[in-house]
């Protein structure tokens, strides 16, 4: 059973779309509070993983556990906040109008609501840009909405598939920024990324490859026990091992 | 208060989406107004013979744009023989008797119409009495356009909600929002009976402005109470929306939408009884939804008829609304389980 210090618990997760097998087992444990980075090539399955754990898709066998309580529950999801891998705006209304959307589906009430879409417009520093059209944003712009969105109803558990795509340096630190701060409040957040030098700005961190889980542990961990000397190295050597792994078999 | 929030989005969305707006509002219009200038390029005067009928009667024939005079018996017969009148009406005890030449479809239905909003406006007439009518040319069924004019109502308001509501939804798919939105604790139901809402709420103007402009700029042949056909176009509409809402979701991409007129709407053109058919034909198309629209428009816009008449109709529409409402829910099923 689940216990209180993981905030979302995967056991023996299978998923399958028709006859292709997507994901193999999946064990994890999210510590509350940390940042967990899921690492892999696109097409690992990483997407599938946090669509399970946000209650969107369900899997095919095992269990997933948000909050000591069994996923999917509509319940729960007020708790989650959870950002697509594509924008999902409406591009012809301003960005505050989205906002204002998706806060009313949170069910937060209007004077409470205007003030929260002032702070989390802030934190994604977009608030001249509160009433521009979405389709006047750029790509950047664009990705900092879908931030914002996703944090608008102060979500305990915070899900980002591939957060800082088409993003430029430095604002990419300005959101690890963000991040760092929302795990000090007490907001644990998982997020996917295929890139090195990301990965190794989670607490916690697993390897993907094909559906599988090849290492988890801290960065620190992975790398130590692959005896190798960066997480891209460490990454090429447990690859290898699932390769072998499935030519035998 | 979610259904609400997702009412609001849809109509601010459709509030800068003006191409959309008037797609939806104006071009059944323009079609309309085409269809009535092909078929019924020929309005001109018409003549009624009146041989014998109360004064206020005649008064109200003359309101309703035809020009009645006052003929012998054998004097109106040969009028009508030389196509210098429309109709004969002669009263007797309350009771209307018409003879009406059928040849011109577009003039005697002006007359017809005009004998019948007469009839219901002055008072010597008995209401409760059926008024005879006598093709001296040509037939009733003659008549085709302003039965057409009804029916083709009902059929473009049910392809252009269906079209644009149908694509709407399937941006929610394509563009992700709808996987955003489904993160959220947000219930299935409450998504379909916002777009519902949302899009009832614009069909709700363009039902209105569409039946306005068919009875007082083309003044097609309308008997019955405005407001039953608003009801009639509005239930319409819904079943539309509903419908296009529902096939979206076996819709790919907005070419796949588009693909669906040939399947789903030209059949339902065909079978709505805009067209007369076989009796075979008649019995399938008793299951396509717009039959019911059409017959319902018919009943009232050209035989007066009330609620009384209808309301089958109307019941099996909102059905249809219901049903396709029902498995719209189930079917979103399909993007989440809960």
């Amino acid at each position: 059973m689940p216990n209180k210090t993981d905030c979302i618990i995967m056991k023996e997760v299978n998923k399958s779309f028709g006859d292709k097998q997507i994901l193999k087992d999946i064990n994890i444990s999210v510590p509350c509070g940390s940042i967990y980075g899921l690492l892999g090539p696109s097409g690992c399955g990483k997407t599938t993983t946090v669509k399970i754990m946000s209650g969107i898709l369900e899997a095919s066998s095992g269990q997933t556990y948000v909050l000591g309580e069994q996923m999917p529950k509509l319940g729960l999801m007020n708790q989650i906040g959870y950002m697509a891998q594509s924008d999902a705006l409406y591009m012809s209304l301003s960005a505050k109008e989205n906002l204002e959307f998706f806060g009313k589906i949170y069910g937060i009430k209007e004077t409470a609501l205007q003030e929260r879409i002032l702070e989390v417009m802030e934190v994604v520093g977009l608030t001249k840009e509160l009433n521009k059209t979405v389709q006047e944003y750029s790509g950047g712009m664009k990705r900092r909405l879908s931030l914002a969105l996703s944090i608008l109803h102060a979500p305990t558990i915070l899900i980002l598939d591939e957060p800082t795509v088409g993003i430029d340096p430095l604002l990419r630190q300005n959101i690890w920024k963000t991040l760092y701060e929302m795990t000090e409040k007490g907001t644990t957040i998982v997020v996917t990324t295929h890139v090195m030098d990301e990965a190794e700005k989670c607490t916690r961190l697993a390897m993907m490859r094909e559906g599988l889980l090849i290492a988890i542990g801290t960065p620190a961990e992975i790398i130590k026990s692959s005896g190798k000397e960066s997480l891209e190295q460490a990454f090429i050597h447990f690859g290898r091992g699932t390769e072998a792994a499935t030519n035998e078999s | 208060m979610r259904v609400k929030a997702l009412t609001i989005r849809i109509l601010r969305q459709m509030r800068r989406d003006k191409r959309t707006l008037a797609l939806m509002i104006f071009a059944p219009l323009l079609v309309l107004t085409l269809v009535y200038f092909l078929l019924d390029s020929s309005t001109s005067t018409v003549n009624i013979a009146v041989v014998n009928a109360p004064e206020s009667y005649v008064e109200s024939l003359y309101e309703n744009n035809t020009y009645p005079s006052y003929y012998a018996e054998d004097e109106a017969r040969r009028a009508l023989e030389n196509e210098e009148v429309t109709a004969i009406v002669d009263m007797k005890s309350g009771k209307l008797y018409v003879a009406l030449d059928g040849s011109n479809s577009t003039k005697s239905k002006m007359a017809l119409s005009a004998i019948e909003v007469a009839k219901k406006a002055s008072a010597p007439t008995r209401i409760d009495l059926k008024t005879e009518i006598d093709y001296v040319y040509g037939y009733e069924d003659l008549s085709m356009f302003d039965n057409m004019g009804a029916a083709f109502v009902g059929v473009l308001v049910f392809f252009f909600v269906f079209l644009i509501a149908g694509i709407a939804f399937l941006q929610e798919r394509t563009t992700g929002t709808l996987e955003k939105l489904l993160s959220t604790p947000i219930k299935r139901w409450e998504i379909v009976l916002g777009y519902t809402c949302g899009y009832g709420i614009v069909t709700v103007i363009q039902s209105s402005v569409i039946s306005l402009y068919v009875v007082y700029a083309l003044d097609v042949m309308m008997i019955g109470s405005l407001w039953l056909v608003l009801l009639i176009t509005l239930l319409t509409a819904i079943a539309a929306l509903t419908l296009g809402i529902l096939l979206s979701t076996a819709a790919n991409n907005e070419f796949q939408m588009i693909q669906f007129i040939p399947v789903v709407i030209v059949p339902q053109i065909f079978l709505c009884g805009l067209f007369e058919l076989s009796p075979t034909w008649d019995v399938v198309g008793h299951i396509t939804p717009l039959y019911y629209v059409a017959d319902a428009l018919n009943e009232v816009m050209i035989k007066g008829s009330g609620i009384g008449e209808i309301w089958l109709d109307l019941a099996v529409i909102s059905l249809c609304c219901a049903v396709f409402m029902t498995l719209n829910t189930i079917l979103l099923k399909k993007y989440r389980r809960i």
